[in-house]
C-alpha cells in the first residue's frame, strides 16, 4: 500500500468535499453519490500509481473529474435529444427569419442586473440556477466546463466530441436562452 | 441587402460575435462587423452588457457557497467507508 494515501480516513476527509463538487456540476443527488462512491472505488484500484505529486484531495478530485465528464459524454450522445429541440424551439422568434434583427417582443430590455442589490442576490440566483436548469444537457455540460473549471475551447470540444462550430453555436444559443429566462423571471 | 445592411440589421450574427468575443478571440473582420453592428444597435449593446454580467454572476455562483451545504448524509457515508476497508482487507 501506497502510504501517502490513507484510504481509512477518505470518506471523512472528503466525501462532503466530493459530493458539494458534483452536485453543482451534475444536479442530481443520486447520480452525484454514485460518482462519489465509484470515484473512491477506482481510486482504491490504482492507489499504487498515486505519486504524490498533488494533493490527496486534489487527486481525488481529478478522478471524479473525467467520471463527470463521462456522465456528460453519455449524456450529449444520447440519441434523444429532445431537450434540445426544445430548447431551440424557444429562442425561435427571438429574431427576424429575414434580416436576423431582434423582434420588438422578444428583444434585450433593461431588468436591473447592472446594479443588482446584494439582498436579492440570493433569490436571483435562486432564479440563475432555475434558469440553467431549464438547459439541455448538452448545453449545460458546455456551458459549466466553461464557465465553472474555465476549461480551454479545445479541451471542452475533444472531450465531448464537437467541432469548434458545433461549440460556439452552443455558447450562443445557451446564452441567448438564458438571457431571455431571467428578463422574463426577474423583473 | 447589400453586405452593410446586412450587418447593420443582423443581431443574431451580432450576438454570436459577442459571444465569441466574450470567452475567445475574434478575428479582425468580425470585430469590424461587430463594431459597426454595435455602433447602430442599442439592443446588442444591452445584450452585451447583459451577457457578460450573466456569465460573471454564474462564474461567482459556481464558486460560491451555494453547494457549500451540501452534504452527505452519516449512513451513507458509513457504508461508504465500510465498503472502502472490505476491498482494502481483500488485497
Amino acid at each position: 500500500m501506497n502510504n501517502l494515501l490513507d484510504p481509512h480516513q477518505w470518506v471523512k476527509a472528503h466525501a462532503d468535499y466530493l459530493y458539494a463538487y458534483t452536485i453543482t456540476r451534475i444536479n442530481d443527488e443520486e447520480q452525484a453519490k454514485d460518482l462519489v462512491q465509484e470515484t473512491f472505488l477506482a481510486a482504491l484500484e490504482k492507489v499504487n500509481s498515486f505519486e504524490g505529486k498533488s494533493s490527496e484531495r486534489t487527486w481525488l478530485t481529478a478522478i471524479l473529474r473525467n467520471k463527470i465528464v463521462d456522465v456528460y459524454r453519455k449524456k450529449s450522445s444520447a440519441l434523444i435529444n429532445s431537450d434540445i429541440s426544445r430548447a431551440e424551439q424557444e429562442q425561435a422568434d427571438f429574431f427576424d427569419s429575414d434580416t436576423g434583427h431582434w423582434t420588438n417582443q422578444r428583444a434585450p430590455q433593461q431588468f436591473g442586473i447592472d446594479n443588482h442589490d446584494p439582498i436579492l442576490n440570493k433569490e436571483f440566483n435562486q432564479i440563475l440556477l432555475k434558469c440553467m436548469q431549464k438547459l439541455p444537457a448538452l448545453w449545460m455540460s458546455v456551458f459549466t466546463m466553461k464557465h465553472m473549471d474555465d476549461e480551454t475551447t479545445d479541451i471542452i470540444c475533444a472531450e465531448l466530441k464537437l467541432t469548434a462550430s458545433n461549440f460556439w453555436v452552443i455558447i450562443h444559443r445557451t446564452k441567448l436562452n438564458l438571457r431571455a429566462c431571467l428578463q422574463k423571471n426577474w423583473i | 441587402m447589400g453586405p452593410l445592411k446586412k450587418i447593420i440589421n443582423n443581431c443574431k450574427q451580432a450576438t454570436f460575435l459577442i459571444e465569441k468575443k466574450l470567452i475567445g478571440k475574434l478575428t479582425l473582420r468580425e470585430k469590424m462587423v461587430l463594431g459597426i453592428h454595435l455602433i447602430g444597435c442599442s439592443w446588442c449593446r444591452l445584450y452585451d452588457i447583459q451577457s457578460r454580467k450573466i456569465g460573471e454572476m454564474v462564474r461567482q455562483l459556481f464558486h460560491s457557497s451555494v453547494s457549500a451545504d451540501a452534504r452527505l448524509d452519516d449512513n451513507f457515508k458509513k457504508e461508504l467507508q465500510e465498503r472502502i476497508e472490505e476491498k482494502l482487507n481483500k488485497n
